[in-house]
């Protein structure tokens, strides 16, 4: 590759690249930075705290992690082992595995069938968050639901879904909400195989479920890592379920998003949101390190 | 129009010297080729006169003018390049107007002048559609269209012919030609293709791994190529050169093979440029070459290697030892395969270079 | 493969693709019935009578179609200024060379990546509190923009880079400024990918709920993504007609701009990167 001389000029490159970076740093960087110095005080949004926010060094975090109440309702080792569930059930196993098998079900086919379910798939994951909640929140209802409607015309009989079973109905709805992403990622994987890899495996005799396993499978796996990777944080980060459940009944929905917000927005004390914000931020962090290596490890492998 | 002068041009990309040394004036009104393998430099070349590179070290004049640090904007050149580079999402029209619309002339004025131009390129019945639209050959005109439009100093050529076809750019080529003799603008034509070179240019530069090797009009440097690089790209097929030994008793060249040609009339100056013994390539033009009935003192034995008919002429390769040697015949009946046949070698018109590949004689 | 296992493995997608369909179709059917439906409901029934009326009663309300209306200055707010942003960045970050680019745009992914959600609005909160931008639409709109911005440079870094350079350097030669290069060939050139970035950054900020919920307080600004929440009795409860209709009204726009794409396009990832 011959370098060549750049088509702009350094000067001309920077005042393009400066509201960009205006905007990053004021409302990315900063914040980043700054949600650490809040998180070693006891700022409040009224009251003396809100005005002279006193430094308390540690003690948010030690709140945070005070184990003697750590899984009590309502405590963040709670909001974190819900989260934990919630990341693991909507996300990995049934976003990532219903995408995967939607995926493979359609590869090589084309057609009205899969026109329909592929629309279906995404409308779910792009229409306004507040309206899915509404839908769901009269699919689940106890009395009138469509579901229960369905299980009751197979005599399996109704159940509260949002009462008894408050954190399995947010993983099946995110599961619902966030398929496509998956589904379009591994179908576009799947796609750039050449068929000669199945046509070989089925010559030598492989059923399909051993030439999915042994030969798509590893064909696929940096694109698989990536998926995990990506809506593992999207799902820990998402605050849609509030819309559904609220976090409740008694916060045995209310996974770290919702508690980051409880925290913050509905009790105002900026100080401990932010520890928790950091805690959550950590966890970004990792994630996205794990995403970003695996990139690097591609474009070097490539 | 104005003469264009590089000074000791140089260009390095990191370790890579793209550009080496590069010293050249090309006259007002003249139509200068660069001819090299790819990666030559001659592009980068092109390029540092428009200002799309800047030079590691080295000066460019264009007319009085040094432009070496001006940007492209105001060199006031104009490029045709590769793949034409015609914006899809303007017509024609636009298209061939836009050097005049950054310069802000009235609109009607514009349109005076590209129809103007389209005129002379006969694409004046296509102002109205897109790029996407035209014929390869279309294209073309129109990319040199909206070079010639602005009236700049000088053009300048990106193998602007090597997205045609065989046969388009034969047409291509000769209404480029015309253009340029009719409307005297300097250019310089980047190529890869000696042909296009040969037929286009009023003198050709030719330049390997960034240096400039020689510079003529493209006889001169068909007939007398300063070094067997040249005298191998130059030319289809290219000059044959076979390696002999210079034994200055005798006034004889002796094949690897052991075979032998006199020198004759030539003995005399080879004695004065060669040490007795020294290795030498032997430079014929395939064309020089003929088939003798029997052996003699500038014949050799070869055996048909390979026959081409084309027409006109008759290709024959012949095979000395290892070396293939081509020649160029025009007879009725040509040799067959594996026939052992003689060759004579005019010696008058051999060129003799040095193992390091420099023309001595 | 024998014609047992044939009908077998027919048999088999057809019950999967049975099941799938109905997952993500059932929860959709109270949308498009519900609304139509003269009787408030959470179920999904042939809408018995039949009616228009419910979305007479939200088109008649005042606060309601102003909500609308807000989230369509949000939204488009937030798209016009992500696309020119993010358009002279990718293109600068590409054609000035700039150094470490590769570093810098991942970087810039990294902290969107992390500084986002809930986490991201307690110190984006405060910040806005100190600059007043609290309660403002102009708030909202550069607090999106910052956020979305480092992915939708992301995007279109890959449409400049598929540009190729020889249409930018025959407008240099032709005596084009830079910002006349970059008005009357590039941004043409690159309209294709601006249009990608700017339909999704509209449908983010079109479906967004937290980000307006916690910096927005007068209920004149509130987008429809909380004002759908005004449609509550006295006791508490939803009016369901009504709040039916104005999600169907609401999810509308994203519908349209979906089969736009799908139809112009073909839905599919650019840089493989997040909704």
């Amino acid at each position: 590759m011959v370098q060549r001389r750049p088509i702009l000029s350094p000067a001309v490159g920077m005042l393009f690249l400066l509201p960009a970076l205006g905007f990053v740093l004021v409302f990315l960087v900063f914040p980043s930075l700054w949600v650490l110095q809040i998180s070693l005080t006891n700022q409040t949004l009224t009251g003396e705290a809100a005005l002279r926010p006193q430094f308390v060094g540690l003690a948010n975090f030690q709140a945070l992690f005070d184990f003697e109440n750590w899984m009590i309702r309502g405590y963040f080792g709670n909001a974190l082992r819900n989260a934990v569930f919630f990341v693991i059930g909507s996300a990995l196993i049934g976003q990532a595995g219903l995408g995967l098998a939607i995926a493979w079900a359609f590869h090589r086919r084309r057609g009205l069938l899969r026109e329909a379910l592929y629309t279906l798939v995404i409308l779910a994951w792009i229409i306004p968050d507040v309206v899915v909640a509404f839908m769901w929140v009269a699919y689940l209802d106890r009395d009138q639901g469509t579901l229960n409607a369905i299980l009751s015309t197979l005599r399996l009989g109704r159940v509260d879904w949002l009462i008894d079973h408050p954190l399995l109905s947010i993983i099946i709805f995110n599961t619902w909400r966030g398929t496509a992403f998956s589904m379009l990622l591994f179908s576009s994987a799947l796609a750039t195989l050449p068929p000669s890899y199945l046509e070989a495996a089925a010559v030598a005799g492989a059923s399909a479920w051993q030439a999915f396993r042994d030969i798509i499978l590893p064909s696929i796996r940096s694109h698989i890592i990536t998926d995990l990777v990506l809506i593992t944080l999207w799902t820990f980060n998402t605050f849609t379920p509030y819309l559904i459940t609220g976090g409740g009944p008694t916060f045995r929905s209310e996974v770290v998003s919702i508690y980051t917000f409880r925290i913050a927005f509905q009790h105002f004390e900026f100080g401990r949101g932010a520890a928790v914000a950091v805690v959550m931020m950590v966890i970004n962090l990792i994630l996205a390190l794990i995403y970003l290596s695996t990139l690097r490890r591609e474009a070097v492998a490539r | 129009m104005a003469r264009i002068r590089l000074e000791e041009l140089r260009k390095t990309f990191g370790p890579v010297v793209a550009v080496d040394d590069l010293t050249l004036s090309i006259e007002d009104g003249e139509f200068f080729a660069l001819l090299g393998p790819s990666g030559c430099g001659k592009t980068t070349t092109l390029r540092l006169v428009a200002g799309l590179e800047r030079p590691t070290h080295g000066r460019i004049f264009i007319g009085e003018r040094e432009v070496t640090d001006l940007p492209p904007q105001a060199r006031d050149v104009a490029m045709v390049f590769q793949d034409y580079a015609l914006y899809p999402h303007m017509t024609v029209m636009e298209n061939i107007g836009y050097p005049l619309r950054v310069r802000r002339y009235p609109r009607a004025e514009i349109e005076r002048r590209v129809r103007e131009v389209a005129e002379v390129l006969q694409i004046a019945d296509l102002l109205d559609r897109r790029p996407g639209q035209l014929s390869g050959g279309q294209q073309q005109r129109a990319a040199v269209a909206r070079a010639l439009v602005y009236q700049p100093q000088a053009f300048l050529f990106d193998e602007p012919l090597s997205n045609l076809d065989a046969k388009l750019r034969l047409e291509a080529r000769s209404f480029l030609k015309h253009l340029q003799k009719s409307l005297g603008i300097t250019t310089i034509y980047v190529t890869h293709d000696q042909a296009e070179a040969m037929a286009l240019a009023d003198r050709i530069g030719v330049m390997d791994r960034g240096r400039l090797l020689q510079v003529g009009t493209p006889l001169e440097i068909y007939r007398r190529p300063r070094n067997t690089f040249v005298a191998t790209f130059i030319g289809s097929p290219p000059m044959n050169l076979i390696r002999c030994r210079f034994h200055s008793a005798e006034a004889v060249l002796a094949l690897e093979d052991g075979q032998a040609i006199a020198l004759g009339e030539r003995g005399e100056a080879l004695r004065r440029a060669f040490r007795d013994g020294e290795p030498l390539w032997l430079g014929v033009r395939p064309e020089h070459l003929s088939l003798a009935e029997g052996p003699g003192p500038t014949h050799l034995s070869a055996r048909v290697y390979a026959v081409e008919p084309l027409g006109v002429e008759t290709l024959v390769t012949v095979q000395i030892n290892n070396e293939r040697i081509a020649l160029r015949l025009s007879m009725d009946e040509p040799p067959v395969l594996r026939e052992q046949v003689w060759v004579r070698v005019p010696m008058e018109r051999a060129l003799f270079f040095r193992e390091n590949g420099e023309l001595a004689l | 493969m024998s014609a047992f296992r044939m009908i077998l493995s027919r048999l088999a997608f057809s019950i999967f693709t049975t099941l799938c369909g109905a997952f993500f179709a059932l929860p959709m059917l109270w949308l498009l019935l519900a609304p139509f439906n003269a009787r408030g409901t959470l179920a999904v029934e042939i809408p018995r009578p039949f009616t228009l009326e419910n979305f007479e009663r939200v088109f008649a309300n005042t606060f309601a179609m102003r909500a609308l209306l807000n989230s369509l200055i949000l939204a488009g707010g937030t798209m016009i200024t992500v696309t020119l942003v993010a358009t002279l960045a990718a293109y600068a970050l590409s054609r000035a060379e700039v150094p470490y680019y590769d570093l810098l745009t991942y970087g810039l992914i990294l902290f969107s990546s992390v500084v986002t959600g809930t986490a991201a609005m307690v110190p984006i909160f405060l910040l806005a509190n100190a600059l007043g931008l609290v309660d403002t639409y102009l708030g909202v709109i550069m607090v999106f923009t910052g956020g979305l911005l480092p992915t939708a440079i992301f995007i279109l870094r890959d449409f400049v880079e598929g540009l190729p350079r020889s249409y930018e350097e025959s407008a240099m030669v032709s005596g084009a400024s830079p910002w006349q290069m970059v008005r009357d060939v590039v941004m043409p050139l690159l309209r294709p990918g601006m249009m990608v970035v700017g339909i999704w950054t509209f449908v983010q900020v079109w479906g967004a709920f937290l980000v307006p919920f916690v910096l927005l307080r007068t209920p004149e600004r509130m987008p429809a993504a909380i004002a759908i929440y005004s449609f509550y009795t006295e006791a508490g409860t939803p009016i369901l007609t009504l709040t039916s209709a104005y999600a169907l009204l609401y999810a509308i726009p994203v519908l349209a701009l979906y089969l736009f794409v799908n139809a112009r396009y073909g839905f599919r990832f650019f840089g493989g990167i997040k909704r």
